[in-house]
């Protein structure tokens, strides 16, 4: 099982640059999704006329049905200049997939919980490590497509664009290099210094305790 | 004494690279060190390198320092979560040991003990913001250290000849800003794409050390070629190491390519930096013929 919570005012605002499509998981049944906040959230948005449109769905990471019932919001995505995800990291990596060549933000931080875990025999992982960097690394995920879940960038590992660990895996650090490159937003990796936070594991226990 | 004093000054710096053995003796390396390693102005010490582990090198950064020499600590992030980093950065300052060069690490898989969780807590470039940190006189959780803080002399790496140099040039610039004061690089083969790199490096105003490693053979260096990240060796080494068998068993066409490279990058870069992998014995007459 996994909690999504929605990340402070402040870090959302400062990926909503421009004018955003906002897309809801509400998931399967194992996730808990913070649907008041995310309402009051999205009212304000709507309010400062920041929101091309709202879909609210479940089961991003289901990609062909997901992609079926995303059709008729195109008009509205190409309109916006990101794509806030309110879901857990598997969903918001399945529209980074999807969308390539957008900006693609997690509005959430993922938080394991004891218990079953959704299966999704996709590519992309959600290591549910609360705290999610997926703003920072173009939609694929350091911790689980790095060998070292480095967060600061590469190592000196690569060869051949490959992991020194496997050499059939494709270095995650490269592949974040590339698409941010792609979508002219090498700036991202210029911030300032990341320390993984390692606390918020701790809220497993709490949620446990308080079930 | 501070390597970042040294570039200051303009020296251009050499510094040369012993492993500590596997077990509880540093005598033979002080001993080679004492022979061999008297003309350069640090020694770096490997930190379980290769993800093979051996005596500490904080420990032989010390046997070093006590003997006279300059020692530079190696500290990855492969094997230590951040209490036992900084723990080990006030170690390193208690004996006076100021030059820490700080690195990723590989990863436990490719060593001898697979089988060890690997930790990563910290990573190259937040454990150079974890030295301004201490620094400051404060520890990554914020609370205040007792009496003066360290200060150490702040050194991280990069691949000048890697395949993908251009994240390896944002990956520096996050290093620097980080906190890193000076470089040392992969071994390097190819002057020509060491001088490419310095050419968009030296925008960044930080001192860079090339790194050298000295050809031992064919095999040697198609190992390296196929294995060692960062690496890339020009299939013109390839046929001077061939032409000659006894001379490059001897070790004098590995001496020769390794000083040609430090001759043609010397106006580029602000010092050496030499990986001996065993051949301390041929450090002496490599820094000669380089005319350094």
């Amino acid at each position: 099982m996994l909690m999504t919570t929605l990340k402070s005012r402040e870090a959302i605002a400062s990926l909503v640059d421009g004018k955003a499509f906002i897309i809801n998981c509400h998931g399967c049944k194992e996730v808990g999704f913070p649907e008041a906040e995310a309402n009051e959230l999205e009212k304000e948005l709507c309010d400062a006329g920041k929101v091309t449109g709202i879909m609210t769905t479940d089961y991003v990471c289901n990609p062909e049905n997901f992609k079926l019932r995303l059709k008729a919001y195109i008009p509205q995505i190409e309109e916006a200049d990101v794509i806030l995800v309110l879901s857990c990291g598997v969903g918001v990596q399945t529209v980074a997939e999807i969308f390539e060549d957008k900006k693609v933000c997690a509005a959430c931080d993922t938080i394991e919980l004891p218990g079953y875990q959704g299966v999704t025999a996709l590519e992309v992982d959600c290591d549910q490590c609360g705290e999610c960097f997926l703003n920072m690394t173009g939609g694929i995920c350091p911790i689980t497509a790095c060998s070292k879940s480095l967060v600061n960038g590469p190592c000196g590992g690569t060869k051949e664009g490959k992991c020194e660990v496997d050499s059939n895996m494709e270095c995650g650090w490269e592949r974040i290099y590339r698409r941010l490159e792609a979508q002219g937003r090498l700036d991202v990796l210029k911030c300032p210094t990341k320390l993984h936070d390692f606390s918020t594991v701790k809220a497993t226990g709490a949620c446990k305790q308080s079930e | 004494m501070k390597i970042t004093e040294l570039f200051k000054q303009g020296e251009f710096v050499i510094s040369a690279e012993v492993g500590p053995p596997k077990g509880c003796h540093a005598d033979e390396l002080i001993e080679d060190a004492k022979k061999y390693l008297t003309n350069v102005h640090a020694i770096n010490v490997t930190d379980n390198q290769s993800s093979v582990m051996r005596l500490g090198s904080l420990a032989v950064c010390k046997a070093l320092k006590d003997a006279g020499f300059n020692p530079i600590f190696q500290m990855t992030c492969r094997d230590r979560n951040r209490l036992a980093l900084q723990s080990d950065l006030l170690s390193a300052a208690m004996f006076g040991i100021d030059n820490v060069l700080a690195l990723t690490g590989d990863h436990t898989f490719i060593g001898d003990h697979p089988q060890a969780k690997p930790v990563f807590d910290l990573d190259s470039a937040s454990l150079l913001y974890t030295m301004c940190q201490l620094e400051q006189g404060k520890d990554l959780a914020g609370l205040d250290l007792v009496g003066e803080a360290p200060s150490f002399a702040k050194g991280a790496v990069v691949s000048p000849c890697s395949d993908s140099v251009d994240a390896q040039l944002v990956k520096m610039e996050r290093k620097i800003a980080a906190g890193a004061e000076f470089f040392q690089t992969q071994a390097v083969f190819d002057s020509e794409q060491f001088i490419k790199f310095m050419e968009k490096a030296k925008q960044f105003g930080k001192p860079v050390q090339l790194g050298i490693i000295i050809p031992k053979s064919v095999g040697m260096c198609r190992f390296m070629n196929g294995n060692v990240a960062g690496v890339s060796i020009p299939e013109s080494i390839f046929d001077e190491l061939k032409a000659d068998k006894e001379k490059t068993k001897a070790g004098i066409t590995g001496i020769e390519i390794a000083a040609r490279i430090i001759r043609e990058c010397k106006p580029y870069c602000q010092g050496v930096h030499i990986m001996t992998l065993g051949w301390e014995d041929k450090i002496p007459a490599l820094l000669e013929q380089a005319g350094i």
